[in-house]
């Protein structure tokens, strides 16, 4: 029972770190994994998500519609913000990490501004459960199912749908894909929209389990930018892989001497695979399968 | 046409010298300014942007009863953002070119070791309005926020009696954290307890899995949370959502960043928080402060104890500038060794202790109920700054500018 318990809380540690890096990073993987866009405005796209998820759930609306219009309503705001902003800049990267530095700002205090320093909660929901004498949150299980659905809807999107091909080949080949008829002005925006409404989904779903604030999103931003650089491009050889060993080693490092050196650990990996794998997971996986 | 250019350019010159040179006999009859370092942003607004209320408040009130000495109050105020590099640039600007008389900054510990070597440098007079580790024994600065041995020596040993010797201490990871944590080690160990674990989190983290597995893993009977910002305050929920359920006690919460309004019920429930000041003290003197609060700014999430200060802060400096009848610091320093500036405000009457230049307070014992009300189990009055001064600080005397602690105190004289 001893074995079984501390098994089970090591699992659920992994599982819990795994889901944060993975919801947290899915918006950025697309926006800067697959488009090259370097979105430092990603925090805030969380934190739109999650400031309408909760005032969507105070207003009555069930918590799972709630979290599905934050991440709908983030996603929107992705695809204004790329008609007006992003598109001008896809050519001049440098320039991208400017603009969206600002617009990030301007989001923050926008906030800051109309809606005070703080919003109320909306608390988390469906308890706990008792394992070996401990209790564990049953929401942050329901978040680690959430993070795995999230991989596999994403995979079936981007290489078992028409979309997915259509964007991937707009990225990948954009004056190819535009000859063959594709209006590769429209795939970036919905691409990029996409990304905006994960990272509103991840705003939803932590929505209930953190304090609402106009930064929270900064809490955010490490953690996705260090599991897309680890992973490279690719979300599914690179991003999932990368969250999965980054997982265990933040786990295992609080786990052992605590907080601080699990971020240290986050940090010292993403400065090795920097060094040694400047592509990436994804990069050197297909490298070596080439 | 090039030969009048040097002669104008000398003209302005000797205006603007002119002008200089008269300046200080001007400011003698001008208004007093007040230079308002405070978070407006960032991730400590949440508890800050009272602070300034307070003062506008004070100075609202001051200014409408004639001044001090007869002179208006006229604030300069700066948005410091949550960041420590601001504060060095705004406490260099209110010193060196707005040329205020005295300077109310700060909310972090880190932001105020960073501003106090620049007040030294320039001998500047800072009000720090703020709970927080306690040890500054520093002559141009005075101190109104509780410190440790009033929140700590009244709070510890009461959990301790009513739930157990087992404490474990979740700490913010910078000097605040550190160094509180410090005080409430030696003071579980003077009592007979046991600490039975101790974390400290670095700033910013939002996300504590593993924390509250350690937590579960111990036989601890209470938790410490001296957690600071909005990112760690999502503590509570995650806590609260894996059944912790073990009684919580700080010297922050609540009566800073008000988390028993923001949060849903009963995530803060059995939360026992020491404070000198929150809106919920039911004396005539708090709610009648309460309510001059919200008639000038009606839309005020929480009034914390950090308001009070600030606005008690004010009053103690008018106090003091009318019996020096001047704002010179020497002659204010004069006037608060005298022993017997006090304020009877909005916490009760509180005094300022010449040797350390801190301020005694009521110190009252705050429970968060199941629905987030608050009661108050206790009440302890007129509990002194009693630590610097009985460890060998005397402002008095002489001034070190240094920040002591427990474990590395005043050098025997």
């Amino acid at each position: 029972m001893a074995l079984f318990q501390s098994v089970f809380a090591m699992l659920y540690q992994f599982g819990d770190t795994f889901a944060f890096l993975v919801i947290s990073c899915a918006g950025l993987a697309v926006i800067f994994g697959m488009m090259g866009v370097i979105n430092l405005a990603h925090g805030e796209f969380i934190m739109c998500g999650a400031y309408v998820t909760a005032s969507a759930a105070r207003g009555g609306l069930p918590l799972p519609l709630a979290i599905l219009t934050g991440a709908l309503v983030a996603g929107a705001v992705g695809m204004v913000v790329e008609r007006l902003v992003i598109r001008h800049l896809y050519q001049r990267p440098l320039d991208s990490i400017i603009a969206t530095w600002g617009i990030s700002l301007i989001a923050t205090q926008g906030v800051l501004i109309v809606l005070g320093s703080t919003m109320q909660g909306i608390g988390t929901p469906l308890g706990s459960i008792d394992v070996g004498g401990r209790s564990y949150s049953l929401y942050r299980l329901v978040l680690m199912a959430c993070a795995l659905g999230l991989l596999g809807g994403l995979y079936l999107l981007f290489y078992h749908s028409r979309f997915g091909v259509i964007a991937r080949a707009t990225i990948q080949k954009p004056q190819m894909a535009y000859a063959l008829g594709v209006n590769t002005g429209r795939m970036y925006g919905l691409t990029f929209g996409l990304g905006a409404a994960l990272a509103g989904l991840a705003g939803g779903l932590y929505a209930p389990t953190m304090t609402m604030v106009p930064t929270m999103g900064a809490t955010f931003i490490v953690e996705s930018f260090v599991t897309v650089v680890v992973g490279g491009a690719d979300i599914f050889v690179g991003a999932a892989p990368a969250a999965a060993i980054l997982a265990l080693i933040k786990a295992g490092l609080t786990a052992w001497y605590g907080q601080l050196f699990g971020q240290i650990g986050l940090l010292v990996t993403v400065i090795l695979v920097i060094r040694i794998l400047p592509g990436g997971l994804s990069g050197w996986l297909k490298g070596t399968t080439r | 046409m090039t030969r009048n250019r040097p002669t104008l350019a000398g003209l302005m010159a000797g205006a603007a010298m002119a002008l200089v040179a008269g300046a200080p006999a001007f400011a003698q009859e001008g208004p007093i300014r007040i230079g308002v370092l405070e978070d407006q942003s960032g991730d400590f607004a949440a508890a800050t942007m009272v602070k300034v209320h307070a003062i506008e408040l004070a100075a609202k009130e001051i200014n409408d009863a004639g001044g001090i000495d007869g002179r208006p109050v006229e604030l300069v105020v700066y948005d410091t953002q949550s960041d420590n590099r601001r504060y060095q640039e705004f406490m260099r600007r209110v010193l060196q070119s707005d040329k205020v008389d005295v300077v109310f900054a700060g909310f972090s510990s880190a932001s105020r070791e960073a501003y106090r070597p620049i007040v030294n440098q320039f001998d500047g007079l800072a009000f720090y309005n703020n709970q927080y580790e306690g040890g500054v024994c520093d002559n141009n600065m005075i101190v109104t926020g509780a410190v440790p041995e009033q929140q700590f020596s009244t709070l510890i040993p009461w959990m301790m009696e009513e739930y157990g010797p087992n404490v474990y201490t979740l700490a913010a990871d910078y000097n605040f954290g550190q160094i509180s944590a410090e005080w409430v080690r030696q003071i579980v160990e003077e009592n007979g307890g046991t600490m039975v674990g101790e974390e400290f989190i670095p700033l910013g983290v939002s996300q504590f899995g593993q924390t509250i597995q350690n937590i579960q893993a111990t036989e601890a009977d209470f938790v410490v949370t001296l957690l600071v910002g909005a990112a760690q305050a999502s503590y509570y929920e995650q806590a609260s959502s894996a059944s912790v359920g073990l009684p919580m006690a700080s010297s922050v919460n609540v009566g800073q960043g008000y988390e028993h309004k923001r949060f849903t019920p009963p995530s803060l429930a059995n939360m026992f928080v020491t404070t000198n000041y929150i809106e919920e003290i039911d004396t005539p003197a708090s709610k009648d402060f309460v309510e001059r609060f919200h008639a000038m700014f009606p839309d005020e999430p929480y009034i914390n104890q950090e308001a009070a200060n600030s606005y008690i802060a004010m009053n103690l400096y008018k106090q003091m500038v009318e019996r020096a009848g001047t704002t010179d610091h020497d002659a204010i320093r004069a006037v608060l060794a005298e022993g017997d500036v006090c304020f009877d405000g909005p916490s009760g009457n509180v005094c300022l202790d010449p040797k350390s230049q801190h301020m005694s307070h009521t110190i009252y014992l705050a429970k968060v109920n199941d629905d987030h009300s608050i009661s108050f189990p206790k009440v302890w009055e007129d509990i002194k700054p009693y630590w610097l001064g009985e460890a060998g600080c005397d402002l008095t005397k002489n001034d070190p500018s240094a920040q002591y602690t427990p474990s590395s105190p005043p050098p025997a004289q």
